[in-house]
């Protein structure tokens, strides 16, 4: 077994950064940022990677997602501005509600996620993620200029916190003033939240099961206040706090993409499957006439879901062949899946592969493992009763 | 604190070596689960493959990475712990109970550097340090 030792470069840090320290968080470099990757033994009992994602699925988690950008947009024109940069139609939002959409290249590739949040008649708040927050600040502030709007970057104004979970609504209940029942998915409200007043909370998330997202003031005293009443309101639940390790392999159980992997700049809306999202007839946005063309010439390739069906685990990068050996494709994420109990993995093949049932061979590091093209996502949440 | 047995010889990749005469049990040391996170796959040679000190003899995967294992001494396989093909769980349940595979020695004198229990704390505790 061999450790590499990486080179000590300066990372940004969260304001829990400390709090993760002393919970004995396994600290890794994501996008810059020194977040934690797991809690092998928290104090709230023994964690790692696999109690968390557990957690999530069946009781509770709370996650520090700082690192996550903010951008507001604000103005007459905010309206225009948001429907020209993202392709999801923000005029459908009414206040308090929020939903999954992207900005696109001019090709039609993608700049990065995003959700948006109608704030205010014509106010929007744009989460976006940490390792594309600058690119996507010059983005948004360099194309929505010709419109009667301002934009500010908020991203170190907030620290976000994720209570992720079937029993998510149960922690909020116990630090809000705010009616957390009557707030959809993808919906928002403004509440007291440990005693602070008017915090963001929504109904949003990106582990596949229900929960909240919460923005609270970034200071390090009421960060590490906030983060410890979520865990001790969450304590009768079975709460654990939870790492980026989880966050990865629960979004990608629940086939959520991720930037640089199932999304990219070279990737386009149509290969990634993402249509019910881009919103083609609300009238013209970035990309939207290169997406136009795509769409006559036809997709070379598509975002499928595999099921290994012999030994190995199709990882992040590794070639998907054909019964020939010939590559045809790659795993965009792979991974054992915690709560599944298999070994899955996204990956682009061409249109004659994907269909479910199809078998394809992922390249192992040398050994060819059969994978079959199955349905996604490959775990969806119970309907609630 | 890890527990390391002063029965055991250890490398500075994070194996554990139980010499016995001519033939050698190998396994991963608690440093290397707790490194490492969640085991849930493992592949191991085939009785009767030649491994050669330094040589990778295996891969042991997390659910968030994959590692080479280092053969910490020569030998022919002369079995392996099958039970982990299901079970790779015990691996960090149970570290230094967990072999992977039994070696017959090429050449017993290679064992002379292989580090004590007390040397690989110490190397261990100098490696947490850099972190």
């Amino acid at each position: 077994m061999s450790t590499t030792a990486e080179a000590a470069i300066a990372l940004r840090k969260t304001a829990l950064n400390r709090v993760h320290r002393q919970m004995g968080a396994k600290m890794v470099d994501f996008g810059g940022w020194e977040m934690p990757i797991e809690y092998p033994s928290s104090p709230c009992g023994p964690g790692g990677l696999m109690k968390e994602h557990l957690a999530v699925r069946t009781a509770a988690g709370v996650f520090d997602v700082s690192h996550m950008g903010d951008i507001r947009v604000s103005g007459t024109q905010a309206l225009a501005a948001a429907q020209h940069i993202s392709m999801n139609d923000a005029s459908r939002l009414a206040i308090g509600q929020a939903h999954y959409s992207a900005m696109l290249y001019p090709e039609g590739t993608f700049v990065d996620d995003v959700i948006v949040h109608r704030l205010g008649e014509s106010d929007y708040l744009l989460v976006i993620n940490a390792g594309t927050r600058e690119k996507d600040w010059d983005w948004v502030r360099d194309n929505v200029r010709k419109f009667a709007c301002k934009p500010h970057d908020l991203s170190d104004e907030f620290t976000q916190l994720a209570v992720q979970g079937p029993r998510a609504a149960d922690v909020l209940r116990k630090l809000t003033d705010a009616d957390v029942s009557s707030v959809r998915n993808y919906g928002f409200t403004h509440g007291s939240v440990c005693g602070l007043k008017s915090v963001l909370i929504a109904r949003t998330g990106y582990t596949g099961e229900d929960g909240f997202e919460i923005y609270v003031p970034s200071d390090q005293a009421t960060s590490e206040r906030v983060w410890s009443d979520v865990l001790e309101a969450g304590r009768e639940f079975g709460i654990l706090p939870c790492g980026l390790g989880a966050r990865n392999t629960l979004r990608l159980e629940a086939k959520m993409a991720l930037y640089g992997h199932e999304i990219s700049e070279s990737i386009n809306v149509w290969e990634a499957g993402l249509e019910r999202y881009c919103k083609m007839e609300k009238g013209d946005f970035i990309g939207r006439a290169s997406l136009e063309k795509l769409k006559a010439s036809g997709l070379k390739r598509t975002l499928v879901g595999l099921e290994a069906r012999e030994r190995g685990i199709p990882r992040d990068g590794y070639p998907v062949q054909d019964e020939t050996g010939k590559d045809i494709g790659y795993v965009t994420s792979g991974s054992y899946a915690p709560y599944l109990k298999k070994n899955i993995a996204l990956a682009y093949v061409p249109p004659e592969f994907s269909a479910v049932g199809s078998v394809v061979c992922a390249a192992v590091r040398g050994q060819r493992v059969k994978c079959e093209v199955v349905p996604t996502p490959f775990y969806r949440r119970p309907k609630k009763i | 604190m890890a527990d390391y047995p002063k029965e055991l010889k250890y490398t500075k990749e994070h194996e554990w070596v139980k010499i016995d005469g001519a033939n050698a049990t190998v396994g991963i040391t608690d440093f290397a689960q707790q490194a490492l996170g969640d085991i849930v796959y493992v592949e191991l040679p085939k009785i009767g493959d030649a491994v050669e000190k330094g040589k990778t003899f295996g891969t042991v995967e997390s659910v968030k990475s994959v590692s080479d294992m280092y053969a910490p001494i020569s030998g022919k396989v002369a079995a392996v712990n099958a039970e982990l093909i299901a079970a790779p769980e015990k691996i960090n349940s149970d570290p230094h109970g967990s072999w992977l595979i039994r070696l017959q020695l090429k050449d017993a004198a290679e064992a002379a550097d292989l580090l004590t229990a007390d040397a690989y704390e110490k190397f261990v505790a100098e490696e947490g340090e850099q972190h």
